[in-house]
């Protein structure tokens, strides 16, 4: 019984293969392979210039990527001729400075992609908008101007914007890196929620303890490479090469 | 040194002194005798229509430089246009107004009959587009990166991204410097007289001319352009205080 429904379940949502990235004079990705399934939630972690961000932004291609394929639901997405717009739509970022726009409510933020790329009315935009912004408890900020949030609001509302595009996976570069300490729980809460619910996730992140408690897959980057991948848990009790063990004992 | 001051302020004091007890007689003289200050009226339309047309072809002009040079510079494209471009703003950022103004009338229009505004139209225009043009591309580069990569990560395309998310951003920030072009500009377009347009330093000149009386007819000119420039500055402070409120 293997239906083209099955099929589509099983085989990887991403698949990444041979990634090369240079810069003009760095060599940030030094042949990337991997293949990230559907619900997986996969973290990138390593040390700073390990390539990890640069890794997730070839993904989606705001990053050019030297050399390699990705294949995003099948379909060679580094292929110059694709459309990598409509992709795109698919694959929900989530930024370290939230780049929400500024002269925008919050509301015209989450729905000006669904309006104008998705042709969806007003109403269905803004009344899913409003359902994910009860989930994520910022209901009441629905006509706030974003210089008027917090960090830890800005960084939800900015989840937010990315998930009324209804994607099929979301990439969170460095999500809490620029929050006030206090305000990381906040924006977590959000991300374990999406995890519960089973959105396909790819995080590059320094929240160690985060990444052990929600992350189904683990890769642990350096120098352009992935040296390591583990299984949540296990990557982080068991490591087996040095420099994951040296990485985790700088870190832990 | 100190002499030459007070010897100006001697002359500057015996002219004050002149008008004073003459003023009624002057003002009659310059202004309302056979009809002069008909010359400085058509002569404040002609300012007036030669800037506000200007401008308007300035900013269709800079706009479209700027959006050349920035796509330009962010994409790596249309590398022939923003050569034309470079050349365009080099030329005109390089060389005198007046300078431009001449060879236009004279070389470019020199063999047909043009109306003199529309040539003083296309020369400032032209003169304007390229500080606008720079005006505006600053405004396009100092929005941050990271907006056009969170338009482009949502799916907009380059242009949408533009559209949608840049050039409010950029409009609102450049505003008071395009503001600013407008008054530079309204003050620039004196030199018309060069090409013989009668704007309206040209009018008090002409009256100059024929009352051979230089103080009234000048410091007339002087004050009208003072009155609008300043008219002008107001409705910017007014229009910056707006767009900075809504500044959240």
């Amino acid at each position: 019984m293997t239906t083209s429904e099955e099929i589509k379940e099983k085989s990887p949502l991403i698949s990444v293969k041979d990634l090369e990235k240079h810069f003009t004079d760095v060599h940030a990705l030094n042949g990337v392979s991997v293949d990230i399934y559907r619900g997986d939630v996969v973290f990138v972690v390593g040390p700073s210039g390990s390539g990890k961000s640069t890794f997730l932004r070839c993904l989606n291609r705001l990053e050019e990527p030297t050399s390699g394929t990705i294949l995003f639901e099948g379909i060679n997405i580094t292929d110059k001729k694709c459309d990598i717009n409509k992709h795109r739509q698919k694959m929900g970022m989530v930024f370290q400075q939230f780049n929400l726009f500024p002269h925008m409510t919050v509301m015209r933020n989450l729905t000006i992609g669904p309006m104008k790329l998705q042709h969806k009315t007003k109403e269905e935009a803004e009344s899913y908008a409003h359902e994910l912004l009860k989930r994520v408890g910022l209901e009441t900020r629905a006509d706030a101007y974003p210089n008027q949030l917090s960090g830890g609001q800005k960084q939800r509302i900015a989840i937010v914007r990315a998930l009324c595009m209804r994607p099929d996976v979301m990439l969170f570069d460095e999500p809490t890196s620029a929050l006030d300490p206090e305000m990381v729980g906040e924006v977590l809460e959000v991300m374990r929620d999406l995890a519960e619910d089973k959105m396909t996730m790819v995080v590059v992140t320094h929240e160690m303890a985060f990444a052990k408690e929600i992350a189904t897959k683990v890769l642990f980057m350096a120098e352009g490479q992935i040296l390591e991948t583990g299984e949540g848990r296990e990557f982080f009790e068991n490591p087996k090469t040095e420099r994951l063990k040296t990485f985790l004992e700088k870190v832990l | 040194m100190f002499s030459a001051i007070m010897d100006f302020g001697d002359k500057l004091g015996t002219a004050l002194f002149k008008l004073s007890y003459n003023f009624p007689n002057q003002f009659y003289l310059n202004f309302i005798k056979e009809n002069r200050w008909k010359y400085l009226t058509d002569g404040l339309k002609v300012t007036l229509t030669v800037t506000i047309f200007a401008v308007l072809i300035g900013v269709i002009l800079g706009f479209l430089v700027a959006i050349i040079r920035s796509t330009h510079d962010k994409t790596g494209k249309l590398t022939l246009l923003n050569w034309v471009c470079t050349v365009y703003l080099t030329v005109i950022r390089g060389t005198p107004v007046l300078v431009q103004l001449l060879i236009i009338y004279f070389v470019i229009f020199g063999s047909v009959r043009v109306d003199k505004v529309f040539v003083a139209v296309v020369a400032f225009g032209i003169n304007s587009g390229a500080y606008v043009a720079e005006i505006i591309r600053g405004g396009i580069m100092s929005i941050d990166q990271g907006q056009f990569e969170a338009g482009r990560s949502i799916g907009f395309n380059y242009t949408q991204t533009m559209i949608y998310i840049i050039l409010p951003q950029v409009f609102k920030n450049v505003l008071p410097a395009l503001g600013n072009e407008f008054i530079v500009l309204l003050k620039e377009t004196s030199v018309s007289g060069y090409i013989a347009l009668q704007d309206l330093t040209k009018g008090g000149d002409i009256i100059r001319s024929q009352t051979y009386s230089p103080l009234l007819p000048l410091l007339a000119v002087a004050l009208i352009y003072l009155f609008f420039v300043m008219i002008l500055s107001k409705l910017l402070k007014i229009l910056e205080g707006r767009l900075r409120n809504s500044d959240h």
